[in-house]
């Protein structure tokens, strides 16, 4: 992983060759529930990269031998698809699919509430559709948004992003290009909740120093990742709610007659032009108004 | 001094601290350094000097005395394995089948449930060690006949019952549908026009999709007399 001079990463400006700044994440966009045989999915857009998690379980775990007695296993399941990368990638899994898988599922079991389902297994499936480097880093962040979507108990999420060396300067999230050219790779998993570092790698020649500026400038990108994360798991269910529901009512569980009235059928034609939808929330009738 | 940080009816994620200093708390919670975070996404409930989170997704974990909706995967000589959506799988041995005494030389297991079945089923035991055991010897237990069989998310089962059963005895009334909901997440439906089944069907997975959301009924019950207009 020598640094070669061949390619100019970086500007006087301190502009990197996609156009970001050397402490900016690149455009990234979390949706959930994009499997529906699965418990849980989600799907991550992180510049190029684009991931597909899927969760499965907990369920019972075959052969059995393998089963924990005290907790959950954590199976995952890395994959780079054939036409994820312009040399196609082999499809047989290689030693480093196997290696990431090893360490994402023992990331997640950093956080997973694992006790509460002994006996069983929860399989994560992630599978890479298109990658531009930091696959490893996208892969977890999405898998910890795909196990809280499938409802799983966890202490908190994880989000994962990488930082690297370039020039001897410290660079947050690497795309392809700056992954081989630069002279380091600092791939982290941090859960911001608890102030946990779940997963640490390093590929290259650091300084304390540098290592220093790598792990901070990570720990704030994921910081920032993980209010991504947060948003993309509330947002289905309060898309719903804003449009179901009456706006700006008190929830009071006494009866009431008059105060449902008007509200009601007044924000509703507002709602239907934003929002078609198959199942449009009706016009109510006044007359029909009870306790719920 | 216990304060309570979150909204009540709040949307949370893992991680979200909710409360400080002690309080009771339920289902969904977990606590640390005196502090509370939720464990789940879910739906913030904040009783006053209880709180809990009420998770939106989640497999089905047994619970001694559920009533559950569950289909026969395997039949063995005095036993059944049954599928009851849940991550242990749950067996009814044939002692506590029927109310008579199963005699394994003369009686067959088939002829009691065969292969397929859908049974209305309790859950007798179950800990972290041992899987969950059924029985079917109780009045109104026993085998599904007809019907419908839909499943939703175990945890919505509360809200598609209604404080009291006033959604199930709605959607009933209106529909004229039987209606058995399992705490598995499984809901039998059984109706004499196949319309009136459907229809049932259609509020019930309004429910499961709205099941955060407030003045739910009145909504089902508006949806339901509009389209029998």
């Amino acid at each position: 992983m020598a640094g070669d001079g061949s390619v100019k990463l970086i500007d006087e400006k301190g502009i990197r060759l996609d156009g970001r700044k050397v402490d900016e994440l690149r455009p990234v966009n979390i949706k959930i529930g994009v499997i529906k045989n699965a418990d849980g999915s989600a799907e991550i857009r992180m510049g190029k990269n684009i991931i597909i998690a899927a969760v499965y379980g907990p369920r019972e775990l075959h052969p059995k031998h393998r089963a924990l007695a005290d907790r959950a296993l954590i199976q995952c399941f890395y994959r780079m698809s054939t036409f994820s990368v312009s040399d196609r990638k082999s499809p047989a899994p290689s030693r480093r699919e196997k290696e990431i898988s090893m360490v994402i599922s023992n990331s997640l079991a950093s956080v997973v509430l694992t006790e509460k389902y002994p006996r069983t297994t929860i399989d994560v499936y992630l599978q890479v559709l298109q990658a531009d480097g930091g696959t490893r880093t996208a892969s977890l962040t999405a898998a910890s948004v795909a196990l809280a979507d499938a409802g799983i108990p966890m202490r908190g999420l994880i989000a994962s992003v990488a930082a690297g060396l370039i020039n001897d300067k410290a660079v947050l999230d690497l795309f392809d290009v700056e992954d081989q050219k630069g002279s380091g790779d600092l791939p982290l998993g941090y859960c911001p909740v608890l102030d946990e570092i779940s997963l640490l790698q390093l590929d290259g020649v650091f300084t304390v120093k540098q290592f220093e500026d790598c792990l901070n400038i990570a720990i704030k990108g994921a910081k920032d990742l993980y209010e991504i994360q947060r948003d993309a798991l509330k947002q289905k269910y309060t898309d719903i709610r804003a449009e179901v529901e009456v706006p700006v009512k008190p929830k009071t569980e006494e009866p009431k007659e008059e105060p449902k009235e008007e509200p009601k059928v007044a924000p509703k034609p507002v709602l239907k032009v934003e929002k078609p939808k198959t199942e449009e929330p009706k016009p109510s009738k006044d007359d029909k108004k009870e306790v719920e | 001094m216990s304060k309570v940080i979150a909204k009540n009816h709040a949307i949370v994620i893992p991680g979200d601290l909710l409360a400080e200093g002690p309080i009771n708390y339920g289902e969904g919670i977990v606590k640390r350094n005196g502090e509370y975070y939720s464990s789940v996404v879910g739906l913030f409930q904040d009783k006053g000097d209880f709180i809990q989170v009420k998770a939106l997704r989640g497999k089905y974990l047994p619970r001694p005395g559920d009533l559950v909706i569950g289909k026969v995967t395997e039949v063995g000589l005095t036993s059944w394995i049954v599928d009851i959506g849940s991550p242990y799988t749950a067996i009814l041995s044939a002692n506590n089948a029927t109310e008579k005494r199963f005699d394994p030389i003369n009686d067959d297991a088939r002829k009691i449930f065969s292969l397929g079945d859908i049974i209305l089923t309790k859950i007798a035991s179950f800990d972290r060690t041992r899987d969950p055991m059924l029985i079917t010897n109780e009045r109104g237990l026993g085998k599904l006949r007809g019907g419908r069989l839909i499943q939703i998310e175990a945890s919505h089962i509360p809200r598609v019952i209604g404080k009291k059963g006033t959604m199930i005895n709605m959607i009933k009334r209106l529909t004229r549908t039987q209606i058995i909901t399992g705490q598995n997440g499984k809901i039998w439906v059984n109706g004499k026009k196949i319309e009136d089944e459907l229809k049932a069907i259609q509020a019930i997975t309004r429910i499961e999709l709205e099941a955060h959301t407030q003045g739910l009924t009145d909504r089902i019950r508006d949806m339901i007399s509009e389209d029998q207009q």
